[in-house]
């Protein structure tokens, strides 16, 4: 049965049924109890579970960084919130030390299965230090598995499959989407999981997610023959615009929604620029030595002979996220996308 | 804390809290921020250990009761009527702000407001308490400490109001931009008294956080940095009891927050945050200190945030209305507007000027705050680095050749 619901609640679904799928699953954070979030994402989850499973901690990152390391470490799976992407840089050493290294410090002896929840980037008019976009650092830092879901199907099926996934997941969400609302049909959705309850807590076998798992793959969000619009969490919703623009201007454009930074679907979006042989690469994060510089360097190594035109970037500029009245100037718009599309060297130009 | 002396004064020498920097243990020597003999445990007849002397008072001092009457207490005494006056006056504009910032708020002038009402009185004698010359390290809660210490109201609500991350100079009136990431300010404050102790200069730095900031790992360090090198800082936490939905028995077991100074070697004191008089006396003892090269002290104000963390939350999911109305009464305005009438320094016409400044302050934040400000595209760019890299001259040259087409 369809019904209408939002990304945040998509989220919060995703971590109750996990959590009541499997009893290893621990959730805690700056105010995830009683007051479920900041953005309501644990909503619920101290009442329903119980302080044990859901929990505030003491006002510090690191430490409920560190903390999570060592029960991942002994055997549960904690799910840990930041509260903003830049209050998670208290936990950055944690993060790149020991979070990302640990599994090859220890020779896969030690696994860390843990998820750390991160609402990220701008277009709220939020003050500073509440919308940065923090993947780069992550993605740069082997170890680590960055994903950011762009529909609200993706926040609940990308929640549980790093939940469940083998290794360090940082699940990146696009705070501007929190409450956007798609059709969904929950059931459908909840039933590819199954309904076994698993108490992991005895010995840490985790179980795969749905064979198709979109964690390392990319999906087309919209299919088109011209140019490929590559992109991936906040800016999806601007880019799937401009195609639709686009469009009404007769020009067909691909829009790729990347989803998983890392892993990186190399096949499905080379396989989108070799039939376009066009592709820009839209971002929100400064562009300088950024994820979009990263996909551009691989398409443009792999698509080479494929390309009728440099492959370009559309990004925030290379400064300090701006006050919440010069945002506008900042964000990749519609516009700024077509412009860029209409660099791409057509030859009816 | 049962047993400790209450209201009338203290004697114990656990409830010493810290004196004038001429405080001795029984070696003679002055207590320099060092670890002081171990051995040396506090008996009835010896004179004050070191742990001793850095542990907080039994009981928050308070020298000014809800109801407005005096309560005497050996270490502290109470300020002039002039000093107080001068404090009520600014705790009534630091009210009108605080309800106007929330009024502006509700109009969309500002996009958010973290209020300090019910904890004015931190607020200002965190200002009053220091010099012209001394630094000031205040939160996004202390705009209401800013203004007091001599800042524009406009230029400092510029954050809130979404134009730029800060609208003032910090040097005009040595107050820092105000931070928002947790206890991070507090190392900054440490590096200011610092550079000045290298300069030969007798300024003090009081660094203000929250209950919960003292969680972060920055606030320790700032405290041992700060002891160790033997700084004239003032930490100054204003415990609200919450760090957004999160009370203080979650944050921590210790006894007060002022016992964690014995840690890192500096006195701690506790004195109650809706009492401005003690306030005063007790924030000003640590500033004289400091300046006399006595070192750093922490001083754990007990208060309480009447409002909501900022109007984006919703205080009713994890605290009783009954818990809030039980503070009302000890609303700081309320207590020392008592005690000014009953010494008869606060007079009918006073009152109506501090008034009337209050009204003109948040008629200047309505002026200010209303008018529609022009934002520049091209501030973006100007103050990443010194210079203009060549990306950011480019990134600059196609944003204005976009808006050129735009407006064509
Ligand atoms: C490093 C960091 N983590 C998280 C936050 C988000 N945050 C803003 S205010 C706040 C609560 C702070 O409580 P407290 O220190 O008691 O100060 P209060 O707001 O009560 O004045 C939190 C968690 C932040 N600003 N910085
Ligand atoms: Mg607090």
């Amino acid at each position: 049965m369809s019904t209408t619901m939002t990304f945040a609640k998509a989220l919060n679904t995703a971590l109750a049924d996990e959590m009541e799928a499997d009893r290893s699953v621990v959730v805690f954070g700056e105010d995830v109890g009683p007051l479920g979030g900041v953005f309501r994402i644990t909503d619920g989850l101290t009442q329903r579970f119980g302080e044990e499973r859901c929990f505030d901690t003491p006002l510090a990152e690191s430490g409920i960084m560190g903390m999570a390391i060592g029960m991942a470490m002994n055997g549960l799976r904690p799910v840990v919130e930041m509260q903003f992407d830049a209050f998670a840089y208290p936990a950055f050493e944690q993060v790149v030390s020991h979070v990302a290294k640990m599994p090859n410090r220890t020779r896969g002896k030690v696994k860390l299965p843990m998820v750390i929840r991160i609402p990220y980037a701008g277009g709220i008019g939020g003050v500073e230090h509440h919308c940065d976009s923090s993947e780069s650092y992550y993605a740069h830092t082997p170890g680590l598995t960055v994903v950011a879901p762009a529909t609200v199907e993706d926040a609940y099926t990308m929640l549980r499959e790093a939940i469940r996934f083998p290794d360090p997941v940082v699940f990146l969400e696009p705070k501007k989407l929190y409450f956007s609302k798609e059709q969904l049909d929950l059931e459908a959705l909840q039933s590819r999981w199954g309904t076994p309850a698993l108490d992991r807590t005895d010995g840490p076998e985790p179980t795969a997610a749905p064979a198709d798992s979109s964690i390392g793959r990319a999906v087309i969000a919209r299919e088109g023959t011209d140019a490929t619009l590559i992109t991936y969490g906040p800016s999806v919703s601007t880019v799937m615009k401009a195609a639709a623009a686009a469009a009404e201007e007769g020009r067909s454009l691909e829009v790729i929604d990347i989803r998983s930074i890392v892993p990186f679907d190399d096949e499905t979006v080379m396989a989108s620029v070799r039939k376009t042989g066009r592709a820009v690469v839209v971002a929100e994060a400064p562009g300088f030595a950024s994820v979009a510089s990263e996909i551009v360097a691989r398409v443009q190594e792999r698509c080479f002979h494929s390309l009728a035109a440099p492959v370009l970037r559309v990004t925030g500029f290379d400064i300090p996220y701006p006050a919440p009245k010069l945002e506008h100037f900042y964000l990749p718009s519609v516009d700024r996308i077509l412009d860029a599309v209409d660099e791409l060297q057509w030859e009816d130009a | 804390m049962a047993g400790r002396p209450g209201k009338s004064g203290n004697t114990a020498a656990a409830d010493q809290g810290f004196e004038g920097d001429t405080m001795t243990i029984s070696t003679g020597n002055p207590i320099e921020g060092s670890m002081a003999d171990p051995s040396r445990r506090a008996g009835m007849d010896d004179p004050v250990t070191a742990e001793a002397y850095m542990l907080p008072s039994g009981q928050p001092v308070q020298l000014v009761d809800p109801d407005g009457l005096h309560v005497h207490n050996d270490k502290y005494p109470l300020p002039d009527g002039e000093a107080l006056l001068k404090a009520y006056r600014e705790l009534v504009v630091g009210r009108r702000v605080n309800d106007q910032a929330n009024a502006l708020v509700r109009q969309g002038r500002l996009a958010v407001y973290p209020s300090s009402h019910g904890q004015e009185a931190c607020q200002v004698a965190s200002a009053l308490c220091i010099g012209a010359d001394d630094w000031l390290f205040p939160t996004y809660r202390d705009t209401v400490a800013v203004i007091a210490k001599g800042v524009d109201p406009v230029q400092t609500l510029t954050l809130l109001q979404g134009d730029w991350h800060s609208g003032y100079d910090p040097y005009e009136h040595k107050v820092s931009i105000q931070a928002t990431p947790l206890a991070t300010q507090l190392l900054h404050a440490v590096g200011v008294a610092h550079a000045a102790k290298l300069k030969g200069e007798d300024t003090v730095v009081v660094a203000l956080c929250g209950d919960g900031a003292t969680s972060e790992g920055d606030f320790h360090e700032a405290l041992n940095f700060a002891a160790v090198f033997h700084l004239p800082v003032v930490f100054f936490v204003q415990n609200n009891q919450y760090a957004i939905s999160v009370p203080l028995n979650k944050q921590t077991v210790a006894p007060s927050l002022a016992h964690k100074a014995i840690g890192y070697g500096m006195p701690g004191e506790r004195v109650d945050g809706n009492d401005t008089a003690a306030l005063l006396a007790v924030l000003g003892k640590a500033v004289d200190r400091a300046r006399q090269g006595g070192g750093p002290a922490l001083v754990e104000a007990h208060t309480y945030r009447m409002q909501s963390h900022t109007n984006a939350d919703d205080a009713t999911r994890y605290r009783t209305d009954d818990e809030v109305a039980e503070w009302a009464p000890k609303d700081p305005l309320v207590r020392l507007r008592a005690y000014l009438k009953e010494l008869n320094v606060l007079t009918e016409e006073l009152e109506e000027e501090i008034a009337g400044r209050a009204e003109t302050v948040a008629a200047q934040m309505r002026d200010g705050l209303n008018a529609e400000t022009e934002v520049d595209p091209e501030d973006l760019f100007r103050f990443v680095f010194t210079e203009k890299t060549s990306q950011l001259r480019e990134q600059a040259a196609m944003l204005r050749d976009e808006l050129s087409r735009e407006s064509a």
